[in-house]
């Protein structure tokens, strides 16, 4: 199988996001990436795949700050290739991404190989403009499953499970090659020790294209970008654990609860 | 009357060709198959991985003259240490007497007596002799009637208590047949064959002397015995554990630097050639007392971990792998379940591994010097490098390496607190320095941290100290994301503190780097690759110096009944037990020690990387917690006093989950000191 | 009149989902600015009988089809397209759901319209509309316009009322027959849940567990507050995702969705994917160590004390009052 996962960087809530001064995007200054959680299912998935059906992963990327540890970690794990899109995208809109990633499978007019299978994360907290996942499988013009949460292949055909809510979840079946939206791995992400990592970069290559952007390349239609009021906060109550008891007691009798 | 030295002829027991050829015979036989088990092991445990321990000679023999001649830790339990030693000195007695009396029977000298005749040998033996057969029978008593728990309860022990009680009879009934064979006359120098020979004056001296005959044969052939038997037994311990001793550890304790470059030791160990010669040494080494398993904290809290039989497993799975190279050495049927990785040949489980927190108790007390720490660190590096680590175990790993902490807060949050509180400290990296303060991730980070690491800035600004922090440069040392196993990570947290530390502009030639948990201090002593020199010092260090250099002078006494607990890497790593007990002291506290103190200090559970485990198993009584209930049994003490943040967070903790709030407070020495010194505005602004 | 605001109606397991009547609303309060009809778009095998219930709208438009069960993004993007080729309209309303994810953006992409997704609330302003939307679970929020109020918004789930959706009646109806692409996504079929011994949503009572309850033992204490309240023990993801409960007890974005009368939450962050699934909650009361939690944003009342000694103590005073 050539299994192929589109990876992308989020920015990392840990710090307070902060909004720039055209108040139309995130200050840069103190942003810093991660790798999302579901792109790790993602790849966890694929490398899962290539496991059980055999095959090659390549793990893609879009440059950007810290992306080379991403993929040398994707080539400890197991991935065969690593390809970085070399430009500036970091106010890429999710629509344009999808257009990035299109423009270097299809590049040069080559086509995806028969037994394709492209993997991403389900969807994303910042995909304002769309889901990067289900855009990409418009502009490859491939069938598209998202929330995905277990993939069999049985010959040409992929069996996968979406998760709709409340522990329903729904089996669908496409053929290949397709593209995944992953929300999580049928395994937890599996976990490289970092000397591993270590020696891939010395020993390994990560393959760096060059794309030409797409236009449009960044979200015009946001008005602007700010951060909510604090809308109002609970009432604390304080005290020790049994006067607090004793006030929540009160609340609930207030309420006929108890 | 002095008995003759020369061996009477008629008591000579190798008299005669057959008699001799017989003792050739037995005594190649025997020695040989000894020779030949030993050889095996030592020419199996040549191909495993290699290790430097043959440097210091002479610190080693010390060593050997110390822990081996004088018994030091065997003393360690009352109820045993003086009969082992005696049985140990008894043993070297009857050695020597006995190669003595083989020589002497392999080649009939006739000038040379045998041992037993020489007058003051004769009387060591009999004295020892009686001496052995008492501690024996106090050794057999502790083991039938009351056994300290985990002591290994085996027929090898038992089998090997009766042999040497059967050669300490032998000798001291032979003693009694020769008198008797003489003329039957009391000898000063055999008093208790003299005592003994009434019981036997109805003999002729004809069948004394061959009772006499009888018993020396009895005798060498249950030493023979002993020979064949002593490589497959427990009492192996009795060659190997002079190597083990010999060949100690006198790097930092619990070194886990090996030899070779990090590639090739940080992917660990599971099968036998991935051990070093001296930890495969050290299963036979180990006289299977329990004394490690007796003080290990995860041991008493119900854990899988057993260190005594981590030791063991190792040794048997080395056995069928090695030594007796049995074919597909496979583990007990349905002891692994699928999937799962081995270790030790199958023989041990991860969650032993797992269950350790490195706290170094089971090194501290062994009496033959085994090293089960970096046995079990290999085994975590090998769990590791294969991925087989819990979710959580991986979330802390992740956050670490992404921002230097286990918290998982951004490193620019690392120094917030000084923002906090409002106070101004110097940038290390930025202005020229007498101290590096490295705070660590516990004092930086935890709430429950926060007030103490205050005050110790405090502390430090009213003795006039220059001192800076590292601010967002500092990472977390990594000493015990190296004990979880991640080598790796360990160098990245090694690489970058040190890039961050190569700005900061000493001031005086001193470079001194001042830390707060001693888990820090404990690797950037002993484990950091220093290009120039550098001094460490643990805070309590530090004020110990300043407090005896009187730059803290106390302005009111600290009126407190209370104990301390030593923290395991600061005292039994790094040997610091007195400094903290100098302030304590100089502040007026009296102090009282809980039974386990110093280097029998108890583990509070949170070391090697056990703080960021969870409990998947039932536990009887969390390490903390029996620390709480230790420390309350104490008559009138209301405080008990750390110098660790972990401590800080676990004993808090324990204190609720103990029910003990009413009765003991935690506080760090830091909370005391400052409490003595700072003035009164000072001290109700803090509140 | 404007061109028509247009709903695309979601449902599952042949019920309408409670995101529909909450499009409804908001369909409605837009098209009434925008002076323009509001159109429902019905997709699906048999479901000419569900049209009843979106009699908030002024037609519906009812697509049946074999293969329209759960139609992929593509496949329902084509045939609302092919809808709205034949009669223009300005707004699309998708819902934000699992179900319906990537209509929208292939719908948008196919009409050449702009998207937005995450739309948490609008604000009218002198006939033109601002949607609002949420990014990074809430942290930052963008206000986006539509030029000529012409787009295809996604409406976060619960972030609208579906009181004013709600409304029986006979919609007058119109049957489109439109060639369907062959499907290039088949739906074989629902995976129920395991049946768990007790359906939380129906629950006037839920007492709920994150990560902050440390251990599986301590389910135990939640167990007892909650029957003393004649309620259930419900979870997050993360404690779910340990095996400590079932399934049929997670709520949030991937788990159920409730509105008790009293939700209590114990040692949960309130991270937004849990948020969405208990913010209709009627009375929130928040215990969690950490003063920052966001579940204090949304919540009620809240403490700080430690849920591990709080909740004996409250079981306790619970069954003392009841006597």
């Amino acid at each position: 199988m050539n299994l192929i996962v589109c990876l992308r960087m989020v920015p990392d809530t840990v710090e307070e996001l902060e909004i720039a001064a055209d108040q139309k995007s995130l200050d840069a200054e103190v942003l810093r990436y991660r790798l999302s959680d579901p792109d790790e299912h993602a790849l966890e998935q694929a490398l899962l795949l290539k496991e059980k059906q055999g095959g090659t992963v390549t793990a893609i990327a879009l440059e950007m700050p810290e992306i080379d540890d991403v993929l040398f970690t994707a080539l400890a794990k197991g991935a065969d290739r690593a390809v970085k899109i070399a430009g500036d995208w970091a106010r890429l809109s999710s629509t344009a991404t999808a257009r990035v990633f299109r423009e270097y499978l299809m590049g040069g007019g080559q086509n995806l190989a028969a037994d394709s299978l492209v993997l991403l994360r389900s969807q994303a907290s910042d995909e304002l403009a769309g889901e990067v996942g289900v855009c990409l499988a418009e502009n490859l013009g491939l069938p598209y499953v998202g929330v995905v949460t277990g993939v069999k292949v049985a010959g040409a055909t992929l069996e996968v499970i979406k998760e709709f809510s409340g522990g329903l979840r729904g089996e669908f079946t496409l053929g290949l090659p397709a593209v995944l939206g992953i929300q999580s791995a049928e395994k937890p992400p599996r976990y490289v020790p970092i000397a591993k990592v270590r020696a891939v970069m010395k020993s390994a290559r990560i393959e760096t294209v060059e794309v030409p952007a797409p236009e449009q390349a960044s979200v015009e239609m946001v008005d602007r970008l700010y951060k909510p009021e604090a809308a109002g906060r609970a009432r604390m109550l304080e005290g020790t654990p049994e006067s607090v008891a004793d006030q929540i007691l009160e609340i609930l009798s207030q309420q006929s609860l108890v | 009357m002095p008995t003759n030295p020369l061996p009477h002829p008629d008591l000579d027991p190798v008299a005669g060709a057959i008699a001799r050829l017989l003792l050739w015979l037995i005594a190649l036989g025997s020695f040989g198959i000894f020779g030949w088990r030993v050889g095996c092991i030592v020419a199996q445990l040549r191909r495993a991985r290699p290790e430097n321990r043959f440097d210091r000679w002479g610190e080693r023999i010390f060593r050997v003259f110390r822990d081996v001649l004088l018994q030091r830790r065997i003393f360690n339990e009352r109820a045993i240490g003086w009969p082992h030693f005696l049985i140990f000195w008894g043993f070297v007695l009857y050695a020597t007497c006995f190669n003595w009396s083989l020589l002497r029977g392999l080649f009939p000298i006739s000038f040379i007596p045998y041992p037993d005749d020489v007058p003051l040998i004769g009387l060591g033996l009999e004295i020892f002799g009686v001496v052995v057969l008492v501690a024996l029978g106090i050794a057999l008593a502790r083991r039938l009637f009351f056994p300290p728990s985990r002591l290994h309860l085996s027929l090898d022990a038992n089998l090997i208590l009766a042999l040497i009680g059967l050669l300490m009879v032998t000798a001291v009934l032979g003693s009694a047949f020769r008198i008797v064979a003489r003329g039957g006359h009391a000898d000063a120098w055999a008093p208790v064959g003299s005592l003994l020979a009434p019981l036997f004056s109805g003999l002729t001296p004809a069948t004394a002397a061959t009772g006499s005959k009888a018993m020396w044969w009895t005798h060498m052939l249950g030493v023979f015995f002993f020979l064949c038997y002593l490589p497959y037994s427990k009492h192996a311990h009795l060659i190997v554990s002079p190597f083990n001793v010999f060949f100690t550890n006198l790097r930092p304790a619990a070194s886990l630097t090996m030899a070779g470059v990090p590639e090739e030791y940080s992917a660990g160990a599971s099968s036998w050639q991935e051990f070093t010669w001296r930890q495969l040494m050290g299963g036979f080494a180990c006289a299977e007392c329990g004394r490690c398993d007796r003080s290990c904290p995860a041991q008493n809290s119900g854990y899988a971990l057993s260190p005594q039989d981590i030791m063991h497993k190792i040794k048997v799975h080395f056995l069928d792998a090695a030594v007796d190279k049995k074919a597909g050495h496979s583990p007990p049927a349905g002891q692994i379940p699928d999937g799962e990785i081995t270790l030790a040949g199958g023989q041990i489980q991860a969650k032993e591994v797992w269950a350790c927190t490195t706290c170094m108790a089971c090194m501290e007390c062994c009496a033959v010097w085994n090293e089960q720490i970096p046995v079990i660190v290999q085994m975590r590096r090998h769990l590791v490098g294969q991925g087989a680590v819990d979710r959580g175990v991986q979330d802390v790993l992740d956050r670490m390496n992404r921002y230097g902490n286990s918290f998982g807060k951004s490193d620019r949050m690392r120094a917030r607190w000084v923002q906090n509180a409002k106070l101004k400290i110097k940038d290390a990296r930025k202005e020229p320095v007498d101290y590096v303060w490295f705070a660590g991730d516990y004092a930086s980070f935890d709430p429950r941290c926060e007030e103490i690491t205050v005050k110790t800035a405090k502390i430090f600004q009213q003795a006039g100290l220059d001192f800076g922090l590292l601010f967002e440069g500092e990472r977390n040392s990594g000493n015990d994301i190296r004990r979880i196993g991640e080598e790796g990570l360990f160098e990245v947290l090694h690489d970058k503190n040190l890039q961050a530390l190569a700005k900061v502009q000493w001031k005086n030639g001193a470079r001194t780097i001042i830390t707060t948990d001693p888990h820090t201090y404990n690797t950037l002593k002993n484990e950091y690759c220093w290009e120039d020199p550098v001094r460490v010092l643990h805070y309590t260090e530090l004020l110990d110096q300043l407090m005896s250099q009187g730059r803290l002078p106390v302005s009111r006494r600290v009126d407190l009944r209370a104990t301390y607990h030593d923290p395991c890497y600061l005292g039994r790593y790094n040997g610091v037990y007195d400094p903290p007990r100098r302030i304590l002291q100089r502040l007026g506290i009296t102090l009282v020690e809980m039974p386990r103190n110093r280097g029998h200090s108890y583990c509070c559970g949170a070391g090697g990387g056990r703080i960021w485990m969870e409990d998947t198993e039932k536990v009887k009584e969390r390490p903390a917690e029996s620390r709480i209930r230790e420390a309350v049994s104490l008559p009138n003490v209301s405080t008990m006093i750390v110098a660790c943040p972990k401590d800080i967070a676990m004993f808090r903790d324990a204190v609720k989950t103990t029910g003990q709030e009413d009765k003991l407070q935690i506080k760090d020495v830091a909370d005391l000191v400052w409490e003595a010194i700072a003035a009164e505005e000072l001290q109700s602004a803090m509140k | 009149m404007a061109n028509p605001v247009l709903i695309v109606a979601e449902h599952l397991k042949g019920e309408l989902t409670e995101v529909t009547f909450e499009m409804l609303g908001l369909g409605r309060q837009l098209a009434d600015a925008l002076q323009a009809p509001l159109w429902a778009l019905l997709m699906g095998e048999q479901v000419r009988a569900l049209a009843q219930h979106l009699a908030v709208a002024d037609q519906v438009f009812l697509v049946e089809q074999s293969g329209l069960q759960l139609p992929s993004p593509d496949q329902a993007a084509a045939i609302v397209k092919a809808a709205i080729d034949a009669q223009p309209v300005s707004l699309v309303l998708v819902a934000g759901t699992n179900v319906s994810l990537g209509i929208g953006a292939v719908l948008a992409g196919r009409l050449g319209r702009p998207y937005v997704n995450f739309c948490k609330s609008v604000t009218v302003e002198a006939g033109s509309i601002l949607f609002t939307s949420q990014l990074f679970g809430g942290k930052i929020q963008a206000d986006v316009k539509l030029p000529d109020a012409c787009g295809v918004v996604s409406v976060y789930p619960g972030a609208f009322p579906a009181g004013p959706g709600r409304r029986e009646g006979q919609p007058p109806i119109e049957s489109l027959s439109l060639s369907a692409p062959s499907p290039m996504v088949q739906f074989k079929g629902y995976i129920e849940p395991e049946t768990g011994d007790v359906d939380i949503t129906k629950q006037e009572v839920l007492v709920a567990v994150g990560r902050g309850i440390q251990s599986q033992d301590n389910l135990a204490i939640a167990e007892d507050l909650a029957s003393a309240l004649n309620g259930a023990v419900c979870a997050s993801r993360p404690v779910i995702d340990q095996g400590w409960l079932p399934l049929s007890r997670q709520v949030g974005k991937s788990g159920m969705n409730v509105k008790p009368r009293l939700y209590l939450a114990l040692g949960i962050s309130g991270a937004p994917e849990h948020w969405e699934g208990m913010q209709g909650s009627q009375l929130i009361v928040a215990v969690n160590t950490d003063p920052k939690a966001p579940i204090f944003d949304g919540a009620h009342y809240g403490t700080t004390v430690d849920a591990l000694d709080l909740v004996p103590i409250l079981t306790e005073k619970v069954k003392a009052k009841k006597g």
